[in-house]
């Protein structure tokens, strides 16, 4: 481990932070935008051009808000709670490859690899640190001392749990055709041409992957843990100023993590023709959040009895299938 | 000095805060936490060691799975840190408490003693390893070889302590209760 080595990583921690940052941001004026314009209205657009400053006049906004804090809470954990579900969506970065090797425009002295940390259990780390992304919303939930915000982070964490299995087992197909746990060998083995990518071996693993995503990180049709019309906001009614933004970032960046992994592991990585790795990287995963608010306007809420009974009923036994499905094939 | 040792001392310094911090707290929520925090930090020593898998393993079936089962259960019931837990225990059940952790301790020095120090502190077990330690490839080929017998009865075991469950809970009447049942399904199906 030489000098040279902390350097690279700490550039390309330094530098995949910012970038986070800056996409969570825009994905909400992406989302407004592309809501607004899918219910026939146009959006934002006073702040600068096309209303491109309003995700910086939003943030400037919840920095001067009041941070309040109510009587009931329990105080460390109330403070923990947006801390913890923000990490975790950050932490699964660390092992997603968004480049070949670069030398960043030759400012570094050697080509680096385009992964921050290529694991050999790369897979795994994405299901631990997924798995971790629940005690966010449960100590939101526990600690805020409010019926709706226990209700909302009960609720999650049951929604959570029950989807985490699909969202595993269907990973696991990848897994069995690829046969490795590494990412960066996940990605190379899909290169080359657009029917090595394993979405075409594996259909229906992609598409409970999908629906498993989805539901992982609370979005509609699966935002059972915000209903606002029976749940107020959900886990985090009581919390203001920073504290509720950063539980709307962990949301945004959440949303790209389950992209970006849904890219490496079903549509090449960022393998492609003529443009550069990283911006195939960013296309994919920019129309994944596509769908991602196209699904927002299109379907109306779940029932939870009905979200329950889909993940354990329906989701479950398909992924299994799944599974046994893809063995089968690879051992013929 | 080098890395390797400033990393194990710090964590497993983290592993020791954690545990005694655990069973320190009066409140419930606290100590699943301050558990939580004791397990990562075991990883962080598994990952160490080169056992990837068995260091992610950890944090799934543990961190990820069990202790989200734990907290459940104390949100549904809302135990807070000043309610009181139950009658004080008895001098019976008091002297098997002491009994059974002196002889837990005694066991783990004897164990300890009897392997011997070296003098690197991490590095002292790996050097014996060959190449792959601890790697999935490894793991499972123990798994589904060698001890495969031992494994199926412990997962039969696990379905009998599913079933147990999800009967009391039956009994009990209650819709919450019925999604722990599946949810403590889901904790398994990780683990299996």
């Amino acid at each position: 481990m030489s000098l040279e080595f902390f350097i690279v990583t700490f550039v390309k921690i330094a530098l995949l932070i910012f970038v986070l940052l800056t996409a969570c941001a825009y994905s909400t004026y992406m989302e407004r935008k592309i809501l607004a314009y899918l219910q026939n209205r146009v959006g934002p657009s006073y702040a600068g051009p096309f209303g491109l400053l309003q995700p910086l006049a939003d943030g400037l906004k919840l920095i001067f808000k009041e941070d309040i804090v109510p009587d009931r809470v329990e105080r460390i954990t109330f403070a923990l709670a947006p801390v913890v579900s923000f990490i975790p969506a950050m932490l699964i970065f660390a092992v997603i490859p968004f480049s070949s090797e670069f030398d960043l425009f030759g400012l570094l002295p050697s080509p680096t690899e385009g992964v921050i940390s290529d694991l050999s259990v790369g897979v795994l780390f994405i299901f631990a640190v997924t798995s971790l992304g629940v005690y966010g919303l449960v100590l939101a939930g526990w600690s805020s001392g409010s019926k709706y915000s226990l209700l909302g982070g009960i609720r999650s964490s049951a929604q959570m749990i029950s989807y985490e299995v699909g969202y595993a087992l269907s990973i696991v197909g990848v897994v069995l055709v690829a046969n490795t746990l590494s990412l960066t060998e996940i990605v190379s083995l899909q290169s080359g041409s657009l029917f090595n990518w394993y979405i075409f071996k594996q259909p229906l693993g992609f598409m409970i992957y999908i629906v498993c995503a989805i539901a992982e990180t609370n979005r509609a049709p699966f935002d059972l843990a915000e209903a606002e019309s029976e749940l107020v906001a959900g886990y985090h009614t009581e919390y203001s100023s920073m504290r509720f933004s950063m539980f709307f970032i962990s949301e945004y960046a959440n949303m790209l993590a389950v992209s970006a992994v849904a890219v490496t592991l079903f549509f090449g990585g960022w393998a492609g023709p003529f443009l550069p790795p990283i911006f195939w990287f960013l296309i994919k995963i920019l129309a994944f959040m596509f769908v991602y608010i196209w699904l927002r306007a299109t379907f109306p809420r779940f029932r939870y009895d009905q979200l329950m009974d889909f993940g354990w009923k329906v989701l479950f036994p398909l992924a299994l299938f799944n599974i046994m499905l893809t063995a089968a094939l690879e051992i013929l | 000095m080098n890395l390797d040792s400033v990393i194990f001392i710090i964590s497993a310094a983290v592993t020791l805060f954690g545990a005694v911090m655990m069973i320190m707290q009066r409140n419930p929520v606290a100590s699943v936490l301050y558990f939580i925090l004791s397990l990562v930090a075991q990883a962080v020593l598994y990952v160490q060691l080169g056992a990837l898998f068995v260091g992610a393993v950890l944090i799934i079936v543990y961190s990820g799975a069990i202790l989200v089962l734990f907290l459940f259960v104390i949100m549904l019931l809302n135990l807070r840190g000043d309610e009181d837990l139950g009658a004080p225990s008895s001098p019976v059940s008091q002297l098997t408490k002491y009994v059974v952790s002196i002889g837990i301790i005694a066991e783990f020095a004897f164990v300890i003693w009897s392997t011997g120090f070296s003098s690197s502190i991490p590095t002292g077990i790996i050097a014996g390893a060959s190449e792959n330690f601890g790697s999935t490839e490894q793991v499972a080929r123990l798994l589904f070889g060698r001890y495969l017998y031992p494994f199926e009865l412990t997962s039969i075991l696990l379905l009998a302590a599913i079933v147990g469950a999800v009967v009391i809970a039956r009994k009990e009447n209650g819709d919450e209760i019925e999604s722990k049942a599946a949810a403590k399904t889901a904790a398994d199906e990780v683990t299996g």
